[in-house]
């Protein structure tokens, strides 16, 4: 589904990874786990073509990324919901709006984006929030909107970069069986988080494999988690 | 642009509009340039039609005529002005020939001379005015029997001031149309201007829009139709006041010479009414151009 073959990227003459090599496999989850400025966000990005790697190359759904102009690329991120740290919405526009724009802009009709809002809403519990501006929104409730706006046109792949970095522990959890739940669906699941205590939780619920980057490669994490 | 986006750009999606913040100088800019700009094309416009007009008058109305000046002694003037008015009718190639009357000849010095002009007071030559057929006379072969029959009469084909009041016509016209297209480039460059400052202003907007999945064409189109919206909301108020202005002018008349009748003439007002459409379609171009050029940098 996403493959990183060989992949290194380097930024202002250092090389943040180096070598890295995974498979997204169609269903799997994935938590990718290291320290602050490791590279969890890079490599994100590597996956939905925000960047293109230095060296080696990113496959998704068959296609070489590298090959891929802007319109191709465009199809391509409507196949890969992404959640970002800071969310990234449009303030001027109401959450419903937000969360709908994955349809708005794939050319969707207005009553099958009616239909799908209405379920998502109800689904991240944001219903009563519908008319709100993104900066009255709290931290957890942007997290889930970013996560419904990122799973609307129901994507192959859902990508989740530190959701639950600004938000309390209960929240987290919920954002979490969010997350359990699309993999369940047969979504392909990968979540950046450097939140252990969350990625142990996850476990004794999901089968997921832990990767960890460190000295700008990435392992398998083992029972040391 | 594809087909389908062309036909989504001109029907419009009331979705697509909101996606970019409406607020912004740029808005007010593209509004206040579109107005601006057309209101001077009016009257550039005004100004290249009614000299065109003046010129071709001009041109073809002193062509066909030209006058006979007689100067006499007074009593012999009456038997030069008959044997004038003989040698014309006889030429080939002249239409008609007329001595001018008292009255009409104390019209024509009155702007100088005062409407009481007394002109028998006056060594005022006859003049008879000679209107020519086409093709016209044989200029010179008409000079030559004229100063063989009538010894005190002096023809004038006007080409000596005619030539230079052309030439000056035709060069306001050109200067019109110059003004015309220095509007079109100025509002073009202001308008590029714009998007690309909303661009910049707007980055984040952009970004975020592509992550969902927009594809370039979109995103520009959420401009483009803006700026396009704008500029012709804009020229078409700039349109109305220029016409306005235009209206408030003084009327054509053969006291106010040629800085009278500045306007438009019959189908001509409706020629204004393209600006509008002019302002869009250079905002268009420049927004599809500035946009393109934006989104490839932002890649």
């Amino acid at each position: 589904m996403i493959e990183l073959e060989n992949v290194g990227y380097s930024y202002g003459g250092g090389e943040l990874l180096s070598d890295v090599s995974v498979r997204l496999s169609p269903g799997s989850f994935h938590f990718l786990t290291g320290p602050s400025g490791a590279g969890k966000t890079t490599l994100m990005k590597l996956c939905y073509g925000a960047l293109q790697p230095t060296t080696g190359r990113v496959r998704a759904f068959d296609a070489d990324m590298a090959g891929l102009d802007r319109d191709q690329m465009a199809l391509l991120r409507r196949r890969v919901g992404v959640v970002h740290q800071d969310c990234r919405f449009l303030d001027h526009l109401p959450l419903t709006d937000n969360i709908a724009l994955p349809l708005i802009v794939s050319g969707h009709d207005k009553e099958q984006q009616r239909q799908n809002l209405d379920d998502l809403m109800n689904w991240v519990g944001l219903s009563q929030r519908a008319e709100a501006l993104p900066p009255e929104l709290s931290g957890g409730e942007r997290q889930r909107a970013a996560l419904a706006r990122a799973v609307i046109l129901s994507p192959d792949v859902v990508l989740a970069d530190e959701p639950t970095g600004n938000i309390d522990w209960e929240m987290s959890q919920r954002l979490l069986q969010l997350l359990i739940e699309l993999n369940k669906m047969g979504k392909t699941v990968l979540v950046a988080s450097h939140d252990l205590a969350l990625i142990r939780a996850a476990k004794s619920q999901v089968q997921a494999r832990v990767l960890r980057i460190a000295n700008r490669q990435l392992h398998l994490a083992g029972a040391d988690l | 642009m594809s087909r389908g986006t062309i036909r989504a750009f001109v029907l419009g999606d009331a979705q697509a509009d909101r996606m970019v913040p409406p607020n912004g100088i740029t808005a007010r800019l593209t509004l206040f340039v579109a107005a601006a700009m057309a209101f001077l094309a009016v009257f550039a416009l005004a100004l290249s039609l009614a000299t065109g007009r003046l010129a071709d008058r001009w041109a073809g109305e002193l062509a066909h005529a030209a006058t006979l000046r007689i100067s006499a002694a007074p009593d012999q003037r009456a038997a030069q002005t008959e044997a004038a008015l003989e040698v014309l009718n006889q030429t080939e190639g002249v239409a008609s020939a007329r001595a001018l009357s008292e009255a009409e000849q104390a019209a024509l010095l009155a702007p100088w001379l005062g409407p009481d002009l007394a002109l028998e007071e006056l060594p005022v030559p006859q003049l008879v005015e000679v209107i020519a057929e086409d093709p016209p006379y044989d200029l010179a072969g008409l000079r030559l029997r004229l100063s063989a029959e009538v010894p005190g009469a002096v023809l004038d084909d006007h080409s000596r001031w005619r030539r230079p009041l052309v030439d000056a016509a035709l060069s306001l016209r050109r200067l019109g149309w110059i003004s015309l297209l220095l509007i079109v480039g100025a509002t073009g460059a202001m308008i590029t201007l714009a998007a690309n400052a909303a661009m910049a202003a707007n980055a984040q907007v952009i970004e975020v829009l592509r992550l969902v999945g927009a594809t370039d064409d979109y995103i520009a189109q959420a401009f483009m139709r803006r700026f396009t919206l704008r500029a012709l909301s804009g020229a078409g108020v700039g349109t109305v006041l220029g016409i306005g202005g235009v209206i408030l002018l003084p009327a054509a008349s053969d006291e106010g010479g040629f800085l009278t009748g500045l306007g438009f003439q019959g189908a001509g007002w409706l020629l204004p009414l393209l600006i509008p459409m002019l302002a869009a379609a250079v905002a268009f171009l420049a927004t599809l151009r500035a946009t393109r050029r934006c989104l490839g940098a932002l890649n």
